[in-house]
């Protein structure tokens, strides 16, 4: 803050206060001093409107005076006028880091034994299961799902399919860096209608989902020419990219034609977050053996 | 009889309607959202349907609909009985009403659409804030207008307050939404980052402070006397719970921002006045509920009085729970957690609508020339079905907020969180459940509300009242 307007703070502050205390002070003076009917102030409207003048009560003077006493202690311990700080020497960031570095004292013995671990070891053990299950549950379910199993573009952790891998370093990789995976839009590419539906037809027809007919199959070099950089010519996809295999039956934005056609006119763009700030290495080695371990296909 | 010795009522009939019928639109619509939150299928799959867009028309329409509604007629009414004078400037004050409506038709079109600002309680786009600009100067030229004609030297406690309410939301309105317009339909915000937070909620809560309080308190500082027939407990308490009401409130926006990057020393400022603006609103309920003391035994045959009663005892009961949330410790617990909308809508079920109700229930006879209402027994089915409803909207949101606070912090003994989102929300499902009870309670006392108005407003002709001679 510009001295200015530190001073400004500091003195429109001091000032309002001195004023609510001498507003009290005041309405506690004024006139008579006993309830009673006869004192009205003498005003008149609207044919029966008055007033009568009894003073406030006591506790609410007192209500009144203990608060702006309490407001006054407040802004002496803690920072509030103007620049400052308080003698207490409190701030809400140095609260915020004394509650983590609390936290870090507290905590941090308890994952020293899993970071001892191997991933195998961390997907065997009871208490590293249960401390990933916390993190999952705390962490994934908005995305993923409290079964884990996902939803229209949010991978299901549950299956075998990995488009990232599923070795402990590129899951963790996952988890720590986030993932930006991008099916470019094809639809300008494939020029008509009738090339999109026809290449829609030979990506199903790689799994098995639906026979290619002639015009379909024809689409093959097309496939080559514009899909096989990321999803290889034999449609098995490649983790290094994020790109889907095409050769299974899981489908990231759903697998019926016209889910697919969407995905090739229009393309996509799946985002893992990054979660290295919020987790840390070893939260996240004992989330990557978590997620590993809910796979039907995890390493034995 | 011309028309300068008689009282401008025609306006105040019309925002009179409006405000059973904006109660009623606003009211479904949170039911509806309130039914989404348990059953998400119920927004169809259709884009104006979903709660993101239903939420704001919800908030907008029982705010700035029924609540505006509600202050435009009383405010009408109230400063033309007290300054002993017909409402100024007939034809502005008609330009307000029809300004109005149109502005509540146009949220309720745009709002849907997803044209928003994205602020909150403020999401209306530019071309509609300006219109919100034009109409309020106007009825601020009427107000003020009629204030100065008066044929009393003393301004009346309700004019102040209904007075600082038209000033000050004018200032919150037009410099929370200073806006770079792109198109029609987009604009982008002078306020960037941090600041744009703390003007919002600069604005927000003295929307509340100044919208839903310091109106509705002139609201109360005429009907309550007037309807226990009774003066004003003290003027001293009215002097002083006004400067220090309506001083404080400017102070406790930073509230909303605990533990983000607004600076220290800004949250602590918003903290520590919220807290000293206990006393002072406080102050207004003991001068409604000593007004009414003495009166008591009207309680027993006077529904509309009931319902006074228990709007004050909901006023006290929020502006105590509104400081102490806004406590950093507690705030850490409260925050982002439905304990919030069970604060929101005791202030604006308990206190601000049932005030409301009661005060039209005491207005409507005298505008269409008759004793009392078509039936005093409707009112006291509707008494109890908006304290039902109100009670249990209070307590499931309460119950669900500390669950979610609580079950947010648990942490397992490795530092790990012991429940997922998820397993907070399902713990609370009941309650929102109970909470979509507690409104359909209340709702179903708005239609009672609807049959007696209609009962009433067709029985018998309005006639024109002549202007009372001050005293």
């Amino acid at each position: 803050m510009a001295a200015f307007w530190q001073w400004f703070v500091a003195g429109g502050t001091i000032l309002f206060v001195i004023w609510c205390v001498w507003l009290v002070s005041w309405s506690a003076k004024q006139g008579p001093q006993n309830v009673g009917d006869e004192e009205l102030v003498g005003h008149k409207w609207d044919g029966d409107l008055e007033e009568w003048n009894n003073p406030a009560p006591k506790w609410w003077l007192y209500l009144y005076f203990i608060t702006i006493a309490w407001a006054v202690g407040y802004m002496i311990l803690f920072p509030g006028i103007g620049a400052f700080e308080g003698t207490l020497g409190w701030s809400s960031a140095k609260q915020y880091d004394d509650e983590m570095a609390a936290a870090a004292e507290r905590y941090e013995p308890i994952y020293e034994r899993f970071a001892e671990m191997d991933f195998q070891e961390r997907m065997d053990d009871p208490d590293a299961q249960r401390l990933g299950a916390s993190l999952y549950a705390s962490y994934c379910t908005t995305c993923h799902g409290s079964d884990a199993r996902g939803a229209v573009g949010y991978p299901n952790l549950t299956d075998d399919a990995w488009i990232w891998g599923s070795s402990e370093e590129q899951i963790y990789t996952t988890l720590m860096q986030g993932r930006n995976a991008i099916m470019p839009q094809l639809g300008a590419a494939l020029g008509s209608d009738a090339g999109i539906d026809n290449m829609t037809n030979y990506v199903l027809s790689l799994s098995g989902a639906v026979e290619a007919d002639a015009a379909a199959q024809a689409m093959q070099p097309m496939f080559v020419a514009l899909c096989s950089a990321c999803h290889g010519t034999d449609g098995k996809g490649n983790e290094l990219l994020g790109s889907p295999n095409l050769t299974d039956d899981v489908w990231l934005y759903g697998g019926t034609a016209e889910d697919v056609r969407y995905t090739i006119e229009n393309g996509r763009n799946g985002i893992m977050p990054a979660h290295g700030d919020l987790l840390g290495e070893d939260r996240a080695r004992i989330l990557a053996a978590y997620v590993a371990s809910l796979s039907d296909d995890s390493p034995e | 009889m011309d028309t300068k010795s008689q009282y401008n009522d025609t306006v105040v009939r019309q925002f009179t309607i409006m405000v059973v019928v904006w109660g009623v639109v606003g009211m479904l619509v949170g039911v509806f959202i309130a039914a989404q939150l348990i059953w998400p299928a119920l927004n169809f799959d259709l884009p104006f349907l979903t709660y993101s867009r239903l939420r704001p028309l919800h908030t907008n329409a029982v705010i700035f609909a029924f609540g505006g509604s509600a202050l435009f007629a009383t405010s009408y009414y109230v400063v033309q009985r007290t300054c002993h004078v017909r409402l100024a400037f007939d034809k502005l004050a008609a330009f307000t009403f029809w300004g109005w409506q149109l502005i509540i038709l146009l949220a309720a079109i745009t709002l849907p659409l997803g044209i928003t600002q994205s602020k909150e309680y403020a999401e209306l786009e530019w071309p509609i804030d300006l219109l919100i600009a034009v109409v309020w100067v106007a009825y601020a030229i009427v107000f003020f207008g009629t204030v100065i004609k008066r044929r009393v030297k003393h301004i009346y406690v309700a004019n102040w307050f209904y007075g600082a309410f038209i000033i000050t939301v004018a200032i919150l309105h037009i410099f929370n939404n200073l806006a770079v317009p792109v198109t029609l339909t987009k604009s982008y915000q002078i306020y960037t980052g941090v600041i744009d937070s703390m003007m919002q909620w600069w604005y927000g809560h003295n929307a509340v402070g100044f919208f839903l309080t310091a109106g509705f308190l002139g609201m109360m500082y005429y009907f309550v006397p007037k309807q226990a027939g009774r003066p004003v407990y003290s003027y001293r308490l009215s002097v002083v719970h006004f400067w220090s009401l309506i001083a404080i409130y400017m102070w406790a926006g930073p509230h909303h921002l605990h533990y983000t990057s607004l600076p220290d020393w800004a949250q602590t400022l918003g903290m520590v006045f919220s807290v000293v603006l206990l006393a002072p609103s406080w102050g207004g309920m003991i001068n409604g509920i000593m007004t009414l003391s003495g009166a008591w035994h009207k309680l027993r045959t006077d529904p509309i009085l009931k319902f006074m009663i228990v709007s004050l005892s909901f006023y006290g009961m929020s502006t105590f729970e509104g400081p102490m949330m806004s406590i950093k410790t507690v705030n850490a617990l409260s925050h982002y957690t439905n304990w919030t909308i069970g604060h929101v809508h005791s202030g604006a079920l308990g206190w601000v609508a049932m005030m409301t109700i009661g005060s039209v229930y005491s207005l409507l006879p005298r505008l269409y020339n008759r004793e009392a209402m078509y039936s005093t027994k409707l009112i006291d089915v509707h008494f109890w079905t908006s304290t039902i409803g109100v009670v249990l909207y209070a307590v499931s949101m309460w119950i669900a907020g500390v669950t979610e606070g609580l079950m947010w912090r648990a942490v397992n003994d490795d530092g790990t969180l012991t429940y997922s989102f998820v397993e907070s929300l399902k713990a609370v499902e009941p309650y929102h459940g109970l909470r979509l009870l507690g409104g359909l309670v209340f709702i179903s006392g708005m239609f009672i509300m609807v049959y007696n108005v209609y009962k009433t407003i067709t029985a018998q002709k309005a006639v024109p009242v002549a202007v009372m001679d001050p005293a």
